[in-house]
């Protein structure tokens, strides 16, 4: 199995106040949007974006929650493995809000099209954006792009993209790992 | 990953403390679903439940029903009371009839105990059972065990009495095995003529003095009295029963701790309990339906999670 680091913490350092400030170049002071983490993996770059959005450009009362999509999904009894859910918590009505989902990797698109269905149950948004740490070029199963990108990489199938996190993982980083 | 170690749920004795912490973590992820403003997830959409009741259930049945809604599995409901089992169709030739229209879970309430156990060894489908005879109504006790970790935190270490008719009652037995696997002390109280004789040999010990029972626990569980399934006479009258094992505000007041009251429902108010009782801030018998819901969309969940599409 071999391991190959694609970004350092200093890389994602970067990568994530450039996503900061695009965000802020569309949504302003944030009045009327909401950032919603995909479970389990968006959450930590979700939280990660406050506190650089919070701290560096001093924008407060930003509306987080986090979204499991679990029983939204389309592999439901089609997967080896059973599938474990997270929780979910949005504690405000998403209607009329302009809503971005936050995840670490975009790959086949599934989990974003379950994402799509599940928000439907806190409303109607006004609109929904997708912004990814990584996106995994030519792999996707669905017509689904993100609007915000930290890195695009091509990765084969057989390859995982793995995001790494200081307050789960001890350490930032991403790699890619592969069989050979 | 976790999964159910059982392919059925026929009651309670068969689980192990893990599935039951399994359907309890479900539970609290559907709990939070049923309290959105749009209620539902698609999970089960290809997935077809038969609801067989061969026997009278209000309650169950609609909690049951909603909880398969709620998954949006597509349902058939059936009760014995309009159907050709008046007109001498065996279980199996049923069951089988409603399987052929392709069904994927039966859902079964019957009156004879092992019914359940009976068709999952001759039927190709999940079986829940949902209540058989006097013998285990597994997700009622489900329910009972999640409410009261939900109010105290935990089962286990708590002290839980059930009152009333345990020799007729499912939701006993089934409570019994709940409760002692997660580790909790169980008393029973009651008439003596309803109390079964080897109640002992469940770990069980028995209480006839209704106020010292209460004084011990910290979880009543009162339980209707079922004069449907008393042939003979148990107890000399209803106005005895209710003045010996009936719970009311003055003997609660009189206990100097707050105790918790449960009830499987439906209440005979002013018999096993009074309406002040049954009504006050002591008692979570809606919270139990409310997560009766919960309760049962898990089990569904992860009972369907093992078929193969």
């Amino acid at each position: 199995m071999a391991k190959k680091t694609l970004l350092n913490a200093k890389d994602i350092h970067i990568i994530l106040h450039r996503l900061a400030c695009q965000l802020i170049e569309n949504h302003t002071d944030f009045s009327n949007t909401v950032l919603i983490g995909l479970q389990p993996r968006g959450i930590f770059l979700a939280n990660r974006l406050i506190q650089i959005l919070q701290k560096n450009y001093d924008i407060s009362n930003i509306k987080l929650g986090q979204l499991d999509i679990t029983f939204y999904r389309d592999d439901f009894r089609r997967r080896e493995e059973p599938l474990e859910a997270s929780d979910t918590d949005i504690d405000f009505i998403v209607e009329d809000k302009k809503v971005v989902f936050i995840d670490d990797v975009l790959y086949s698109g599934r989990s974003i099209r379950a994402a799509l269905t599940a928000i439907q149950s806190f409303g109607r948004p006004k609109s929904i954006e997708l912004l990814v740490l990584i996106d995994r070029r030519f792999s996707r199963h669905l017509p689904i792009q993100p609007d915000y990108k930290g890195r695009q990489v091509d990765v084969i199938n057989s390859e995982k993209v793995i995001v790494s996190w200081q307050e789960n993982d001890k350490k930032d980083a991403v790699y890619i790992i592969s069989d050979n | 990953m976790k999964q159910l170690s059982v392919a059925h749920l026929l009651g309670i004795k068969y689980l192990t403390k893990e599935d039951i912490n399994l359907i309890f973590e479900t539970a609290n992820h559907f709990k939070e679903v049923i309290n959105r403003p749009i209620k539902k997830v698609p999970s089960l959409r290809d997935i077809t439940i038969a609801n067989l009741f061969f026997e009278n259930s209000t309650r169950t049945k609609l909690s049951f029903e909603l909880a398969e809604k709620r998954l949006s599995a597509d349902i058939i409901n059936f009760s014995a009371s309009q159907s050709s089992v008046k007109k001498g169709e065996t279980l199996i030739d049923t069951a089988n009839n409603i399987l052929s229209m392709k069904v994927d879970i039966i859902v079964m309430r019957h009156p004879s105990v092992g019914a359940g156990a009976f068709l999952s060894k001759h039927i190709d489908a999940k079986i829940i059972n949902a209540g058989d005879g006097a013998h285990e109504h597994p997700t009622q006790a489900l329910l009972d065990s999640y409410s009261i970790k939900e109010k105290l935190g935990a089962v286990k270490g708590k002290k839980i009495v059930i009152i009333g008719d345990i020799l007729h009652s499912r939701v006993a037995l089934s409570n019994i095995f709940a409760l002692k696997l997660q580790g909790a002390e169980v008393k029973v109280c009651g008439p003596t003529t309803l109390i079964p004789k080897y109640i002992s040999s469940l770990g069980v010990e028995v209480e006839t003095n209704l106020k010292k029972a209460l004084e011990w626990c910290d979880v009543a569980n009162v339980l209707r009295v079922q004069h449907e399934r008393m042939d003979i006479k148990y107890f000399p009258s209803i106005r005895e029963y209710t003045q010996l094992f009936g719970i009311n505000k003055r003997l609660l007041d009189s206990l100097g701790k707050e105790i918790v009251i449960m009830h499987p429902g439906p209440i005979n108010r002013g018999v096993e309990i009074t309406s002040d009782v049954a009504d006050s801030n002591q008692s979570i018998i809606l919270n139990q339906v409310e997560n009766g819901v919960a309760i049962r969309m898990a089990v569904i969940y992860l009972l369907a999670q093992q078929i193969k599409p």
